[in-house]
């Protein structure tokens, strides 16, 4: 099934979205990524493409991005590995649940998953 | 080790020193219309890209400009990781053929397009870009049309990268981190076209000193409107 990669410039952040997707992913790999290296904030490719190769089965993944640098490290990391992946121009956070629970479906195919990640950006709250 | 990979390692290390001598200057600069990390960010990048490369058993101009990127993208951290080094390591598939004129047009011209593809940005939007553009034009245009000696076409290059460089100064950033600042960030020379110059100046000192000297011309005789080369406070 399609994989998701979550990525913040916080380790924590990454890994609590991470955590609220997974509620509603059922069986969906989702690695969450973050982090300088250094344990300050930041993103690193090298970090995002081995969390590509952990929640690839196969089918692709679908990553999640939150700000500035880290959508350049994400595409970075697709362009150096041989993980099929693409970046979902969509909220993190509702992003990651959206494509979650998408990626359940037994349909789900790379492009779908992306889709209902992008629809997040309509998602109205009050 | 080949002449030309060692030369590119050579070039690697005076990028490095010359990093390291501008540090405090990039944060200065970064600080006023940034998060004032661009000089310390670079300076451990390339420090680092300089003990990598030294390392490399008989290193080609295209591995070392490979691992010069990796390392930088692994380093440098915010966006100038992505940029400088992802852009490098992208580019540097044209120098695997070896180091031509030719074939240094088609690394520029790969490394800019890169860069202005990954940061979304223009000339004119007050980034490294602006220097950018103006080097690898010139540096094409000296190459393929008036069919210069490779290292005066560098020398013309970093000529019209010091002017680009120095447009960002009185322009409203529109890209980067810079652009939060609105109208603040007119009067302010950007870090990453600041940073951008300097590595081709370094770049070019050791092109001068591989290359045959007696061809390289004299900068102020092309220019005479840009300031003293490395007149930058130190």
């Amino acid at each position: 099934m399609v994989g998701l990669v979550v990525v913040s410039h916080s380790e924590r952040a990454a890994e609590g979205i991470a955590e609220v997707a997974a509620e509603m992913g059922g069986d969906t790999r989702i690695e969450p990524v973050g982090g300088d290296g250094r344990g300050g904030i930041g993103t690193v490719p090298d970090d995002i493409e081995a969390a590509l190769a952990a929640a690839d089965d196969g089918d692709g993944v679908v990553v999640l991005v939150d700000l500035g640098s880290a959508v350049m490290n994400a595409e970075v990391a697709i362009e150096m590995g041989d993980t099929e992946a693409v970046v979902a121009d969509a909220p993190v956070l509702e992003g990651a649940v959206n494509a979650a629970v998408a990626a359940t479906s037994p349909s789900a195919t790379l492009d779908s998953v992306r889709e209902q990640a992008e629809a997040a950006r309509e998602i109205d709250k009050l | 080790m080949s002449a030309d990979g060692d030369a590119a390692v050579a070039a690697v290390e005076r990028i490095a020193e010359r990093i390291e001598r501008e540090r405090d200057h990039l944060t200065e600069l970064d600080s006023a219309i940034g998060d004032a990390d661009h000089g310390g960010n670079m300076a451990r990048g390339w420090a680092s890209a300089a003990e990598t490369v030294r390392e490399l058993d008989d290193p080609d101009p295209a591995t070392v400009a490979k691992t010069t990127g990796r390392t930088l993208m692994s380093k440098v951290g915010g966006a100038s990781g992505p940029l400088f080094g992802g852009s490098l390591v992208f580019a540097s598939a044209e120098l695997e053929g070896g180091l031509t004129p030719e074939s240094a047009v088609g690394f520029a011209e790969t490394y800019l397009a890169k860069v202005q593809d990954r940061g979304d940005a223009s000339v004119g939007d007050g980034t490294m870009v602006d220097a950018l553009v103006p080097l690898v034009h010139t540096f094409k245009k000296s190459i393929e049309v008036d069919d210069v000696p490779p290292v005066v076409a560098l020398a013309k290059a970093v000529d019209a990268a010091e002017r680009g460089a120095a447009f960002t100064v009185p322009i409203r950033a529109k890209r980067g981190r810079a652009s939060y600042l609105g109208w603040r960030s007119v009067g302010h020379q950007d870090p990453g076209a600041t940073s951008t110059l300097f590595i081709l100046e370094a770049l070019l000192e050791t092109a001068r000193d591989r290359l045959d000297v007696s061809v390289a011309p004299d900068l102020d005789a092309t220019s005479p409107t840009v300031p003293d080369e490395g007149a930058a406070e130190e």
